[in-house]
This record gives structure tokens, C-alpha cells and sequence, in this order.
């Protein structure tokens, strides 16, 4: 699973041996009671910041200026979770987190399925319609995955001011869809070289054509694999802040920015309660695409660490 | 192209339109046009007043620079080296047929499934000096605890490790118990047969088995790191002071607030280089091994540059 995805040799991508290889535990020694401990107390620090988030946006002011950082909340509010969504802050408006929000659905959907309906065409050409030169874009494209953005950043804001997409939303969406095509493409790419190669060929005797067999029988086919990259994509693009900062514009912000914005512009006392609950609605997208996931998520994952 | 062996099929071209255009347009054009940007004394708007290394030398002198530099072999270091540590004692402790390992699982990974930028906010509040964790330990009674990295230039970027490793660990570990795992079971036999214990086995006979899973982890640190953004920003803002500035933080400034483009843009190629330096190691070696292979003569055109990282 690990490499599978990085590799460019073409692997199912799925074998996950599920049987722990270690050695085979005796009674409950001490060592096993040092291995507990060792995963509670691991487990405790990557669970304490989620904790702190909700136990402090359930505060009122007063209890958080007491200093009790971990402490369950005495008297429990939703004050600032109603503030955070629809009247904190930024700057002179105070519309709370809610815009942000909503454009963040309006980049994510569209990126969503605009860079993987690409990404699988991708993929199925370089399976299956490979041509002279063919591999030497994807060979560039995978160079891509590693250049760092700064790089690339402004000669294509300076492209997309003359197009006039800068700082609009299809420019935002071609931002996502142009950074997210090489570990996309790789994903379909590698899928599509694992199918076996009988069933293009049959469909050729067939007669049927590019993109007859694309949607006909490869796009029903890949489903699995569509699964892992919308997971990757909707977490990637809702989680973006570098690309929303630079190429969304005032006017389609996305939730990250308008969070950061929000915690940062704050004037006068600061309302860590109210930070919290807005830190939380923004997490809150791609923790439940992480919780109902589950393991298709872990599966994209090393994946999509590429992209990070 | 000169002679085509494959008739190419006019369909297939359009439908790989889109990532030749992207390809070409932002991975080479895009990328040649900022390396000739920064010999350009470019301020708010690209020009085409070519001053040769001339930003290059000032970028060397620049304060700002100097410790984006620094930083990123202390953030670089750090992160990669606990993550793997870290990474590979959860792997190996979570290879111990424990219970609930899914349930570990869930919670070791739910970080990295939260943006850098949620990931910074929380441990920036965390770490606040006044009502975070500091004040609740005092809070306990221990009223000289101190723990406040991010108020001080000289530990704030600990502090941004502390927070960018909880974000980064659960991936690390898995996929190297994906890599434990597939540890053949002979070599655990061989190993009890032997007498071997079994942190020994763990850390002299699957440690170097796993080169491959390792590779992986590393790579995708590295890239992580280049890239580091967010979390500053959320963070510190590159503060106190400059002490948090990083690369990625120095040339954005650049090109948008201090309307410095060609600087920025000498600065962006710099960050390019160690990317080229460890693709041209990796070719170097693929190419090796190639040589080696060629008896064999296997025609199978091996793809180059992503080749780096074979774990499977």
C-alpha cells in the first residue's frame, strides 16, 4: 500500500496484510503493560489538542481567563458557536465564518470532479493510447508533484491576470485542478495498467472508440479508485489555505482563510471560545470525510501526503 | 518525432490536452520564466532588465533570508527525525497484537486529516503564554512551569516542530507498518530460532528490511517541509520577529507585499535546487541500476523521474 501509490510501476494498490508480523504475545508482562502504556500516552497527545478545541469552545470568557485549560466546562455555552458561525469578525464585516463556509462547497465541488474527470482520462490514455512522447508529459508531471509551489506561484498569477480568471472562482478550481494532476493521474494511471489488458482489446475487436471505452467500461470500472481520490481531493482542496490565499480573491474566500483572518485580525480581546468553535466548524469537513471513510481514507493517504 | 511507431489516435490527444497543457505551461514554462525572473531586477511587475547573479548576492545578504535558511534545516531535521523515530516506535509497538489497534489507528491519523492552518491555530493556543498550557500546569500547583516556545525567538520554531510533528506522525507510522507487515514471517522464525530478542530483531533485521517503506516516509517528509506555509502563518507569522521565516513564507511576502519580485523569484529557484540535487541522485541511481539490468534486455521503458520511491 505504502509505495504502491508513489511508484510509477503499476500496482493494485489494495494489499494490505491485515495480520500483525510481530511476535506472537505471551500472558500480560510487564513488557505488554509497557506497550499500552506507551500507545495511551501517544494516543492522549494526539487527542489533548482535539480536546482543548471543544472544551474551550463551550467556555464562557470568564472560565477561560481562569486559566483552566483542560478543564470540562462549568457553565456550558453555544454562544460562541453561534457567534463563530454567523457574526465573528474580519476586518469590517461580520458575517461570522458562514461565507467562508459556502465558498469553500463552491471551489471543492467543482475542483472535485473537474481534476479527477481529468485525472482518469489521463489515466486511461497513458494506459491504454500511449503515443511517442506521451511518457515524457507524464515523466514532467511527475517532476511536478515535487517542485515546491513558490516555483510556479507567479508566473501563473501573472497567466491568469491576463486571462482574467484571476482571483475568480474557475480560476481557483483550475489552481486545484493543475496542482492536484500528477498524484491524481498517477492514482488512475497505475489502476488502469492493473486491470487486465484482455478487456480493451475485446472492446476494440469491439469497435468501439476512445471514448466509448471510457465511459462505457473504464469509468465503471475505477470506481474503487475514484473513492480514494475524491477522499484525497475534497480533504486536499477544503484543507488548501497557500492557493485560496493568492488565487480565490476577496470575494470567494475559503474557509481557512477566512479562519485564519478571523483569529488573527481579531481587535481588542481576544475571544479564544469563539476562535475554537470556528477552528472546529472548519476541521469539521474533513473529519467526517476521515471518520466515515475509515480505511479509504488510510489508503489515500500516502498518496496524498504527496501533495501535503 | 520524426517517425511515429504508434499512430497517434486524434481522440487521445485531445483527451490528454488538458495535462500536456499543464505539463508544459506550468510545470516547465512556468518554472523556466521564474528562473529568468530572478536575474531581472523585477520589482511589482516582471521586467526584462537582466542584472545577473545580482539578486542572487543580495538574497545571500538578506537577514530575512539567512534565517528562512537556517530555519528550514532546524524545522527539516527535527520533523523528519522525530517523525521517523516517533513513527516507526508507534509502528512497532502498534505490531504487538494489540486490541483496538483500529481505534489507535483512527486517533494516531485524525491530525493529519485537519489543515495546517486548524493544526497551527490550536497549537498556537495551546501554547499560549497566559491561558494555555502553561497557566494549567501553574494552575496544578507547579507554579514555576514554564512552557511558552512560541513568545520567545529562540525556541519559536520548536514550537512549530512540536505542532507540525502531531499534524505529520500518523502517516509516518502508517506506512511503515504497512512496511512491518510485510516483513516476511520466515525472518521472525529464523530470528526466535536464533535466540534473537525481540527489540533487536525490530531495530538490526526489519529496520533495514523496510529501506523501501522508509524511502517513502522520508520523501513525503521532505516535500512537506519545502512546503511549509500554513503552518507558520497560523502559527507565528514568521515571528517574533523573523524567527520563524521560512522559504515558502519569504518568497510569497516577496511577490505580494514587498513587491520584490526578483528577489522573490531568486529565492523560489533556490528552493528549487535541493528538489533537482535529489532527482538527479535518484536518476543517477535508476539510471545504475538500468545499466545493470540491460543484460536482461527488457525493453520495458522504465518512467524517470517519480521513480524514487519503490516500497512495494
Amino acid at each position: 500500500m505504502s509505495g504502491a501509490a508513489i511508484s510509477t510501476k503499476p500496482a493494485a494498490g489494495a494489499k494490505v496484510v491485515v495480520e500483525p508480523a510481530g511476535p506472537k504475545p505471551r500472558k500480560l508482562t510487564i513488557t505488554r503493560i509497557g506497550v499500552y502504556a506507551f500507545l495511551v500516552i501517544s494516543a492522549i497527545y494526539f487527542l489533548l489538542p482535539l480536546w482543548v478545541m471543544l472544551v474551550t469552545s463551550f467556555k464562557t470568557m470568564p472560565e477561560i481567563r481562569e486559566g483552566y485549560l483542560f478543564n470540562w466546562p462549568r457553565e456550558f455555552t453555544f454562544e460562541p458557536w453561534i457567534k463563530a458561525w454567523a457574526t465573528a469578525c474580519t476586518g469590517r464585516d461580520c458575517n461570522g465564518i458562514s461565507p467562508g463556509f459556502w465558498n469553500s462547497v463552491k471551489i471543492t465541488v467543482p475542483g472535485v470532479i473537474v481534476s479527477i474527470t481529468i485525472a482518469a482520462i489521463n489515466g486511461y490514455t497513458l494506459s491504454y493510447w500511449k503515443f511517442r512522447g506521451s511518457e515524457i508529459f507524464f515523466g514532467i508531471l511527475m517532476f511536478g508533484a515535487f517542485v515546491p509551489y513558490q516555483v510556479v506561484i507567479y508566473p501563473l498569477i501573472i497567466f491568469m491576470r491576463e486571462m482574467g480568471l484571476f482571483a475568480t472562482l474557475p480560476g481557483i478550481i483550475i489552481v486545484h485542478t493543475i496542482f492536484g494532476m500528477p498524484i491524481l493521474t498517477l492514482l488512475f494511471r497505475n489502476f488502469f495498467a492493473s486491470l487486465p489488458e484482455e478487456l480493451f482489446k475485446a472492446a476494440r475487436i469491439d469497435g468501439a472508440g476512445y471514448w466509448q471505452i471510457f465511459f462505457r467500461i473504464m469509468l465503471p470500472m475505477s470506481v474503487p479508485i475514484a473513492i480514494v481520490a475524491v477522499i484525497l481531493q475534497v480533504t486536499g482542496i477544503w484543507n488548501d489555505f497557500l492557493f485560496g490565499t493568492v488565487f480565490a480573491g476577496r470575494e470567494n474566500m475559503p474557509m481557512t482563510v477566512q479562519l485564519n483572518n478571523i483569529v488573527t485580525t481579531t481587535t481588542g480581546t481576544r475571544e479564544y471560545n469563539v476562535n475554537m468553535a470556528a477552528t472546529i466548524l472548519a476541521a469539521a469537513v474533513p473529519l467526517a470525510v476521515y471518520f466515515i471513510s475509515g480505511k479509504w481514507f488510510v489508503r489515500g493517504i500516502a498518496a496524498g501526503a504527496v501533495k501535503g | 518525432m520524426a517517425r511515429r511507431r504508434i499512430k497517434i489516435n486524434p481522440m487521445a490527444l485531445i483527451g490528454l490536452t488538458p495535462m500536456i497543457a499543464t505539463a508544459v505551461g506550468v510545470f516547465v514554462i512556468c518554472i523556466i520564466y521564474s528562473i529568468v525572473l530572478s536575474f531581472t531586477n523585477s520589482r511589482l511587475l516582471p521586467n526584462f532588465e537582466f542584472i545577473g547573479f545580482a539578486q542572487y548576492e543580495r538574497l545571500w545578504e538578506t537577514p530575512r533570508w539567512l534565517i528562512s535558511v537556517r530555519n528550514i534545516w532546524l524545522f527539516g531535521f527535527f520533523s523528519i527525525a522525530f517523525n521517523m523515530i516517533f513513527g516507526y516506535l508507534l509502528a512497532v509497538f502498534m505490531d504487538q497484537r494489540i486490541k483496538q489497534e483500529d481505534a489507535f489507528r483512527t486517533i494516531f491519523l485524525y491530525p493529519f486529516a485537519m489543515s495546517l492552518v486548524v493544526t497551527g491555530l490550536v497549537w498556537q493556543w495551546i501554547m499560549d503564554p497566559n491561558l494555555g498550557f502553561q497557566s494549567a500546569v501553574r494552575n496544578m500547583g507547579f507554579t514555576d512551569f514554564r512552557f511558552s516556545p512560541l513568545t520567545n525567538e529562540a525556541t519559536a520554531i520548536y514550537g512549530v516542530i512540536v505542532a507540525g510533528i502531531w499534524n505529520g506522525v500518523g502517516v509516518t507510522m502508517a506506512i511503515l507498518l504497512a512496511g512491518l507487515r510485510g516483513v516476511d514471517e520466515e525472518v521472525w522464525k529464523a530470528a526466535r530460532v536464533d535466540g534473537i530478542p525481540t527489540w533487536k530483531t525490530y531495530l538490526f533485521i526489519t529496520l533495514p528490511m523496510m529501506r523501501g517503506a522508509f524511502i517513502t516516509a522520508f520523501v513525503l517528509q521532505c516535500v512537506g517541509v519545502v512546503r511549509v506555509y500554513d503552518l507558520i502563518i497560523a502559527m507565528t507569522q514568521g515571528g517574533p520577529g523573523i524567527s520563524t521565516q521560512m522559504p515558502a513564507v519569504f518568497v510569497i511576502q516577496h511577490i505580494s507585499g514587498r513587491s520584490n519580485v526578483g528577489l522573490g523569484m531568486a529565492a523560489a529557484t533556490m528552493m528549487l535546487l535541493p528538489i533537482i540535487v535529489l532527482i538527479a541522485i535518484q536518476q543517477y541511481f535508476a539510471w545504475r541500476s538500468r545499466r545493470r539490468a540491460a543484460g536482461i534486455g527488457a525493453a520495458v521503458a522504465t518512467l524517470p523521474q517519480a521513480q524514487g520511491v519503490k516500497a512495494s
